[in-house]
């Protein structure tokens, strides 16, 4: 009696713990805020985790392709990322600049607290007429693109996903 | 400085070359909608045969053709005293404003009127950075900040650029200036990102000839006194017009070769 009353209380408190862990789990994978993100345009250059992890890396080296090489244009292009991730005022209904902490990039930025320097310089919305050339005539990125990221990603972060 | 005689000369015959230059212009205008409607339609394997012996246009994420050479040729006959299009046109491109002569304004393209004393005769020619092929700029720049693209565009790239002015100091075209205050976000546009404590200057409107327009300056010239084209290309209209005129560098001395020249240069 005394035996089965262990196991009871055993098994109480793997499943409390067990309950626990369970929420905490699941907050893990949503600590920090939402990046918000309009999907009709279709989906992100990568998903949002990765995208959490490498995103400066993918602006800098896309940085560097335009600067040194003209490509311009695609998915990875600033101003894709802006046209997608734009946050429109509610009561003004135009998108918000960085100013406002609405903005997608202060919405991490600002609970991580690192200020990122991109804004001095660039404009921080997208120009009324966004070109056609961001994204492939089908709407999905440009497969040579991909190609391209993957391999990037791959060399860059392979070893630390 | 030419003297009399020659300038009747070039006037007398100007009706036919001015006719003919317009056309060419016409032309070429034709030719880089012909390559935009190309591209817009995502095909652009038809490019090269499209523009004909221009073929401006690159895919967007194609990288740079080393082969190019990117120039222009500007005719001082055309260009008057007063008129101010392609410094406007630059400056609401590329969203800079300055005012005449300011000493710490960001300009991209400037006009600049010359006087012979000896005899009064007077010109007026837009000034921007040269494109040189031998770049005083990239010469010093410390960061490397100061760049040449394969096309042999020149330009600065903002992100390591620490502000230094030394490329302002090294230019014979004063053609660079220093962003000493902030651009409102209103006014910044987004292919051309400038800001405080950087160098800044011309890029033959990178972003457009990416595209395969030609620059905003070129564009909005109402004489069609600047020409613009690939000098390495023997025949684009630039090229053909280089080799049936005389054309001039400033301070050719310098060595620089430069990307643009001059027509009628005193």
């Amino acid at each position: 009696m005394r035996a089965l009353g262990k196991y009871v209380a055993a098994a109480l408190v793997t499943g409390v713990l067990g309950v626990g862990a369970m929420p905490a789990a699941t907050m893990a994978g949503e600590i920090g805020p939402k990046v918000p993100i309009d999907k009709s345009k279709g989906s992100c250059v990568l998903p949002g985790k990765e995208m959490r992890r490498v995103h400066m890396d993918i602006l800098k080296h896309r940085r560097d392709l335009t600067m040194y090489q003209g490509i311009r244009g695609g998915k990875q292009a600033l101003e894709a990322c802006l046209t997608c991730h734009m946050v429109k005022d509610e009561k003004t209904g135009k998108p918000v600049t960085v100013a406002s902490p609405k903005h997608f990039c202060r919405v991490c930025h600002d609970f991580a607290a690192v200020q990122p320097d991109c804004w001095t310089c660039h404009k921080s919305v997208p120009e009324a007429a966004v070109r056609e050339a961001m994204i492939g005539p089908d709407g999905k990125m440009k497969a040579s693109m991909m190609a391209q990221l993957r391999a990037f990603v791959q060399r860059e972060h392979g070893g630390r996903k | 400085m030419m003297d009399q005689g020659a300038r009747d000369k070039t006037a007398s015959g100007q009706e036919v070359s001015r006719e003919d230059e317009l056309n060419e212009a016409r032309r070429a205008f034709m030719r880089n909608i012909a390559a935009a409607s190309v591209i817009s339609l995502g095909g652009g394997l038809t490019l090269f045969t499209v523009g004909g012996s221009q073929a401006q246009a690159k895919k967007p994420e194609e990288p740079l053709d080393p082969k190019k050479r990117w120039g222009m040729l500007i005719d001082t006959t055309k260009c008057s005293d007063g008129c101010q299009k392609c410094v406007d046109a630059c400056k609401q491109e590329n969203g800079w404003e300055a005012e005449p002569h300011s000493p710490h304004d960001v300009q991209w393209i400037r006009k600049v009127n010359v006087k012979d004393p000896a005899t009064g005769f007077m010109m007026s020619l837009p000034v921007m950075c040269q494109h040189c092929a031998n770049p005083p700029c990239v010469d010093v720049c410390p960061t490397g900040a100061s760049m040449q693209r394969a096309d042999g565009i020149v330009r600065v790239n903002m992100h390591i650029c620490i502000g230094c002015r030394y490329c302002m100091m090294a230019c014979p075209y004063k053609a660079r200036s220093f962003v000493h205050e902030d651009i409102p976000e209103e006014k910044k546009r987004f292919h051309a990102p400038m800001g405080k404590g950087c160098v800044t200057s011309c890029d033959f409107c990178a972003h457009r000839v990416d595209a395969g327009k030609i620059p905003a300056c070129a564009e909005a010239c109402p004489e069609g006194a600047m020409l613009f084209g690939d000098l390495n290309d023997p025949n684009s209209a630039l090229s053909k017009r280089l080799k049936g005129i005389p054309s001039y560098q400033i301070r050719e001395d310098l060595g620089t070769d430069t990307g643009i020249r001059y027509t009628r240069l005193p």
